[in-house]
């Protein structure tokens, strides 16, 4: 097998053995983490490597459509609300010093730099993680990627790449979109509801971002969907080596835990590139 | 001496403190069917997964053609496991696609063929497997035998030279569970591939089996033929082979070759010399248009159980002895009362139809045409019981056909 992991260490909260020697188990849990981290690292690496091997295109459209098309609705619904209460939020604000007309220019680089991204990532999370996440740890626990072993087809090139590899191209393209409809969003509230002038909000969203603005939104977006599919993929292709449960039980466990972990790091990474391009 | 194919050398497994297997020493020889036969949990799955390399030995040495596994380069272990193909105790088929991607599967992604020459040949396994009306069915839509069909044709779809069989016919009625094993046994004579198959199916699986392995107490206590087996002195014996031989006989209504032969010895001590007995080996011959493997096994069961039905009521009890054979003895009889008891036995049989009541439609695909043959030889109470069976064998003449339509067999 191309990668395999022992268990995951996931063992149930034990308050005994923690009272017992708080440093042990702290440190136990450190180096679990850190097995973790570099099992996680090396099977993202297997999974980039495979990615370009033969026959992988039409499975990557696939799961395109999957990750990326089928989210669309979601996002442009999410993103229309978003910007509306954004251009609520700034017009609210903004109206009492007199700078109005700056309500395009925040909601367009709120929307570019932080919750673009961002929240694109935590509802393909949602949608498109949880499911990553529970149709691989089906096929793990069912035998089912044995099967592909014992048929000679390597189970990460066939499973996890291609998924990898959608969520790249799925994430920038659906922060795109949910820029876009953000921004009209932002319009609607600002500019139809509230009364702003409709060329006011459109020259200030012009004038303050600039292209590095909308640059850094993407690389934000691809560090995300690489984060995302891994953990996804990673949570559902060892679900049936968790210690704290198994079968069914353990796929519906390392759903939450993808989606869970997912978030999270979601939300740290964004710090740490955020103070890496600022 | 021949060099196995695959060969255990001291094998020792254990998941966490058990030990599943406990210094295995097994061989396995090539283009023959080999039976790893065991109680549920013994450990046999788990040796066809060290075979194809889904689990590896704590201790000891798998060889493959003389050469341990673990020092093959990657490019021979590559085409090492290119030859082997699994069938899974489960199944495994991918539930999320259908019938004619799960079997295409191995050839889309590991071979360059063309679209049409990948339809072709998964066409042509759909056929062999009778799968044709399930072609784009999903797993979840199949019965269990189907699904087991699926597996077989997704196993030997890229014509592997091993193939290993994970409890093939588990979860299948006696019928099925026969056309299965014939299935696996026509396919290895016609690919020529060297089976494994782990199996409870005893004594089914000693027709179609050159050896049995006999894994017992995590170890393997016996390597031979079943012939061999049938001699073997041992608590395994008694604890495996009886039990599964006494549910044979719950489900097919035919005694096991090895209760038949008790049988056979209790009757011969109860008689003196100079008294016989007579052996009628019957035969059924496919037509060349003969149908699916279900109609035919169906067809030989309803048979069986008629032969055994007649013969009953005046002493005699029958075995079957191969998929298409079926031997009957009469103890208190010598050849001219067998050969009057055949006549009446031949015009009793004519124009007669037997079988399930609850038939259904009758349908063209799932008829077929057996021609029977039947032979009969006396002994006595010094003959070999084997050296009679292969003289009425010797004797066997056409007797009639039987014809299969859905459930009901004419004669």
């Amino acid at each position: 097998m191309a990668l395999t992991l022992k268990t995951q260490n996931n063992s149930k909260w034990q308050p005994g053995r923690f009272l017992a020697s708080p440093f042990s188990w702290i440190g136990r849990k450190v180096i679990a983490g850190v097995n973790n981290l570099g099992a996680a690292a090396i099977f993202l690496c297997l999974a980039l490597w495979q990615t370009f091997r033969r026959k992988q295109f039409i499975k990557i459209v696939r799961q395109v459509y999957y990750i990326g098309a089928r989210s669309i609705t979601i996002i442009m619904l999410v993103s229309l609300f978003t910007g509306m209460v954004l251009g609520l939020q700034a017009h609210h604000a903004l109206v009492q010093f007199g700078a109005e007309g700056a309500v395009g220019s925040l909601v367009a680089l709120s929307l570019i730099m932080e919750l673009g991204p961002v929240l694109t990532a935590i509802m393909i999370t949602a949608r498109a993680g949880s499911a990553i996440a529970a149709e691989i740890g089906i096929l793990r626990i069912s035998e089912q990627s044995d099967a592909l072993h014992t048929m000679r087809i390597n189970p990460i090139r066939y499973l996890v790449s291609p998924r990898i590899a959608a969520a790249v191209i799925s994430f920038p393209l659906l922060t795109a979109v949910f820029d876009l409809i953000g921004i009209l969003g932002g319009y609607i509230s600002g500019v139809m509801l509230l009364g702003l002038n409709a060329g006011v909000y459109w020259h200030s969203t012009q004038v303050y971002v600039v292209m590095s603005d909308i640059t850094n939104g993407f690389i934000k977006a691809v560090v995300f969907a690489v984060i995302v599919a891994t953990v996804c993929c990673y949570q559902g292709y060892f679900a049936h080596t968790r210690r704290d449960s198994h079968g069914a039980q353990a796929v519906g466990l390392s759903t939450t835990s993808a989606v869970v972990i997912s978030c999270v790091l979601i939300l740290v990474s964004d710090y740490v590139v955020t103070s890496l391009l600022i | 001496m021949e060099t196995p194919l695959i060969e255990f050398k001291d094998v020792t497994k254990r998941f966490g403190e058990r030990t599943v297997l406990d210094r295995v020493n097994l061989q396995i020889y090539e283009g023959q069917v080999t039976t790893i036969i065991g109680l549920s949990g013994s450990g046999k799955s788990v040796m066809l997964k060290h075979i194809i390399g889904l689990l590896t030995p704590d201790e000891g040495t798998i060889l493959f053609r003389g050469r341990p596994i673990t020092g093959l380069k990657r490019a021979e272990m590559t085409a090492l496991f290119s030859q082997i193909s699994y069938m899974f105790q489960g199944n495994a088929l991918f539930d999320s696609l259908n019938v004619y991607d799960n079997i295409a599967l191995p050839l889309i992604e590991t071979t360059n063929l063309k679209k049409a020459e990948i339809d072709r040949r998964v066409m042509a396994r759909i056929e062999q497997t009778e799968l044709t009306e399930a072609v784009s069915k999903y797993p979840s839509e199949l019965s269990g035998g189907m699904q087991k069909r699926v597996a077989l044709a997704r196993a030997l779809i890229t014509d592997p030279q091993i193939v290993l069989f994970d409890e093939p016919t588990t979860g299948q009625d006696p019928v099925r569970k026969n056309a299965i094993l014939s299935m696996i046994a026509q396919y290895q004579r016609k690919l020529n591939f060297t089976a494994v198959l782990v199996s409870h199916e005893i004594p089914d699986v000693y027709f179609i089996s050159n050896r049995i392995l006999a894994l017992y107490d995590r170890r393997i206590v016996f390597q031979g033929t079943p012939e061999e087996l049938e001699n073997f002195d041992h608590p395994f014996m008694d604890e495996v082979i009886s039990s599964l031989e006494t549910l044979q006989k719950e489900l097919t209504g035919l005694y096991s070759r090895r209760q038949f032969k008790m049988l056979n010895h209790v009757q011969m001590k109860r008689r003196s010399v100079g008294e016989s007995y007579c052996i009628v080996a019957f035969k059924l011959h496919e037509s060349p248009r003969a149908a699916g493997f279900d109609a035919v096994q169906e067809a030989i069961r309803i048979f069986g159980l008629y032969i055994d039905r007649q013969f009953a009521v005046i002493g005699g009890f029958s075995t079957r002895r191969n998929s298409n054979e079926i031997i009957t003895m009469l103890p208190y009889s010598n050849f001219a009362e067998t050969q009057s008891v055949m006549e009446n036995f031949i015009s009793d049989f004519d124009r007669r139809t037997i079988g399930r009541d609850n038939t259904e439609k009758s349908d063209a695909d799932k008829s077929v045409e057996l021609t029977v043959v039947a032979g009969i030889a006396e002994g006595g109470v010094e003959s070999e019981i084997d050296a009679v069976i292969a003289r009425a064998k010797s004797q066997q003449k056409n007797i009639g056909r039987i014809h299969y339509v859905a459930g009901r067999v004419k004669i």
